[in-house]
């Protein structure tokens, strides 16, 4: 059987998809990226080998900012193409907009009949990523997705610094001052969704918006962001591997 | 008349020091040597006066760290690499000029200007920022007083028929060097846009009329005869806009031709932009004729900039454009500003646009090539 594979070597997680030559994913695996992504290459080539995947015979494509460390790849297309692909086809729609929180980075993708029409990604700087978030969680003794969680009881406090040094000095602040920690979580979240926002203004957003990269399943932070959007943000559980899908995807086009 | 090296001299590299030899001898032979930055700089006054005018555009990190211990972090790594060369004296053209020339275009470069007048002799020359109140009266009464200043200061005689010989020679190195820019609208183009950029900056220190034309026109028809037309076949064409880019071409130009892309058109200064426009050198009044050549260039400091938003759909046109990238510099509040306009005007061509935010550092070229990458994809 002839397996088509996308692996998406992102700064935080890698995550790999397998696809058989109907589209159907066979395989999905996740593993911290490490603090090298050749390593971590190698690691993913050795698995899919030990799952009795023939890696000589199949076409890879590799994506993510790890992409050139996959030697074994026959070819690499950026995220932003991927993640383009992977959206439309968990979601099954060819017009959409793609807001993908990542860990070092956030891209705003918009796509039309199934192709990448414009597309936005935020400068040197960690805010409004997932990095931006696991700082924030850490400081609050909390993980990530239990900050999210208790974010959605508190209002009242904001952070007004976007940047993950300064905002980390204002959380502790805040906690020095005996706020409670939901209303601090709440206002780290919010400070997410704000730059976010701020962000999609450069964009025209389309009819369907959906959320991909690891965030994508913390519900209160997709309801804020629809709200704050005016759209419903739609979420998969497969939306962490957009990437990866849309690199598999890619991969059929390969000739060998 | 003798003039000294700096200090640290010997501790430079040879290039280097080859550079401030090549400046020495020029003004020992009686040269005197003045230090542009823009291409609003009437370069016409300067040949009648008998300058040669170089840009002391800085380019590199290197100046950058001991430029900030005067100017602010965030500031265009363009102004701070120009003070810094000249507060180091790395730079034989800054350390050897007889006078520095600037105008009030950005509020960086205004400030930055003040501070470097008490390093070197610096002009200010009040550019007009619009044209709703007769600019060119007031840009063509601050090229007299440049003039006056300059007949004074130097004890020169400036005519007419002088700057008139001036923009006339001018004018013949500006369109031959269009011309060489305009082999690139062809299908696929002969060159790419990093070898062009070459043969843009070598000419920039190429110093008498004659040795520059001919160089160009030697330039343009060793391109015409040798260049392997099918080097960029299939290529997508893409057109430059923005900031002044020679510092940052590595992470924009290089990793659009890497990624598939071929740079068929820089609009920004030391392309179009600074050789588009001619001087009516028939007009009645020369110095008037001068001052409205230079108001036409569409640079982000006028407001509103009519003329860039007309160029860029000329260009798109002419080059068969199939996308635009924007490459701006850090802190750059104009340009930055711009883009916003700039892709509205896009959108409505329907051409693809991305802008990009960068400096002189190397700590986003992975960033950078994503981009570029990612935005050859969707063309
Ligand atoms: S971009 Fe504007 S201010 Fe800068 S050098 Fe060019 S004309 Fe001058
Ligand atoms: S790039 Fe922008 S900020 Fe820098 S000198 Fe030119 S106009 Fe001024």
């Amino acid at each position: 059987m002839k397996y088509f594979i996308g692996i998406d070597i992102g700064s935080t997680c890698a995550k790999t998809i397998v696809m058989d030559e109907n589209k159907q994913i066979v395989h999905r695996l996740l593993q911290p990226t490490g603090w090298s992504s050749v390593d971590t290459a190698q690691a993913i080539y050795a698995k899919l080998e030990e799952m009795g995947i023939n890696m000589k015979e199949a076409n890879v494509v590799a994506t993510g900012y790890g992409r050139i460390s996959v030697p074994y790849a026959d070819k690499c297309v950026t995220e932003i193409t991927c993640h383009g692909r992977g959206t439309c086809f968990v979601y099954g729609s060819q017009d959409l907009t793609v807001i993908d929180i990542g860990g070092q980075d956030t891209k705003l993708i918009s796509v039309e009949a199934g192709m990448v029409k414009d597309f936005i990604m935020n400068d040197k700087c960690s805010a409004g990523t997932g990095r931006f978030l696991e700082v924030m969680a850490n400081t609050l003794g909390l993980r990530p997705e239990e900050l999210c969680q208790l974010a959605a009881q508190g209002s009242g406090v904001s952070i007004s610094s976007m940047c993950t040094v300064f905002a980390e000095s204002e959380v502790i602040s805040l906690i020095g001052r005996g706020e409670p920690k939901q209303n601090i979580a709440f206002a780290v979240v919010d400070s997410i969704v704000k730059k976010v926002a701020s962000q999609a203004g450069r964009l025209t957003l389309g009819k369907t918006v959906c959320l991909t990269g690891g965030l994508c399943e913390f519900d209160y932070l997709c309801e804020s962001l629809g709200k704050k959007l005016n759209v419903t943000v739609n979420t998969n559980p497969d939306g962490r591997y957009a990437g990866a899908i849309g690199a598999a995807l890619s991969a059929m086009n390969v000739r060998k | 008349m003798e003039y000294t090296l700096p200090e640290q001299f010997e501790e430079f590299a040879d290039a280097r020091k080859a550079g401030f030899l090549r400046v020495k001898g020029l003004k020992e032979q009686g040269g005197k040597v003045a230090g542009v930055f823009c291409t609003f700089t009437p370069t016409e006054i300067l040949d009648a006066a008998g300058f040669v005018s170089v840009s002391l555009c800085g380019m590199s990190d290197e100046t950058i760290p001991a430029a900030e211990s005067h100017l602010p972090k965030n500031m265009c790594p363009l102004i701070k690499s120009s003070y810094g060369f000249a507060l180091t004296d790395k730079c034989p053209y800054t350390y050897f000029s007889d006078l520095i020339v600037g105008e009030t275009t950005c509020d960086g470069k205004k400030k930055m200007y003040e501070m470097l007048n008490d390093i070197k002799p610096t002009y200010i020359l009040h550019l007009p920022q619009g044209y709703d109140s007769d600019p060119v009266t007031i840009w063509t009464n601050e090229l007299r007083r440049f003039i006056k200043f300059l007949e004074e200061k130097f004890n020169v005689t400036i005519t007419d028929e002088m700057l008139r010989d001036a923009a006339r020679k001018r004018n013949i190195q500006r369109q031959t060097h269009l011309k060489l820019m305009e082999l690139q609208k062809q299908c696929p183009p002969p060159l790419g846009g990093m070898q062009m950029y070459a043969t843009m900056e070598g000419v920039g220190f190429v110093f008498t009329h004659e040795e520059r034309v001919a160089k160009l026109n030697a330039l343009r028809e060793s391109v015409e005869t040798n260049a392997d037309k099918n080097q960029f076949a299939g290529a997508k064409r893409i057109m430059v806009t923005g900031c002044p880019i020679g510092g940052v071409l590595g992470k924009t130009v290089k990793a659009i031709e890497a990624s598939g892309g071929v740079v068929v058109c820089f609009e920004n200064c030391s392309g179009i932009k600074a050789a588009y426009q001619m001087v009516d050198t028939e007009a009645e009044d020369i110095v008037k004729a001068i001052a409205e050549r230079y108001l036409q260039i569409g640079c982000s400091v006028m407001t509103p900039n009519k003329e860039r938003m007309k160029m860029i759909p000329k260009l798109v046109e002419e080059y068969k454009v199939d996308g635009i990238v924007e490459v701006d510099l850090q802190a750059c509040t104009p340009y930055c500003t711009e883009t916003f306009k700039v892709k509205q005007l896009a959108d409505s061509l329907n051409i693809p646009y991305l802008a990009v935010e960068t400096d002189y550092s190397q700590s986003d070229s992975g960033q950078l090539s994503t981009r570029m990458e990612a935005f050859l994809e969707m063309l």
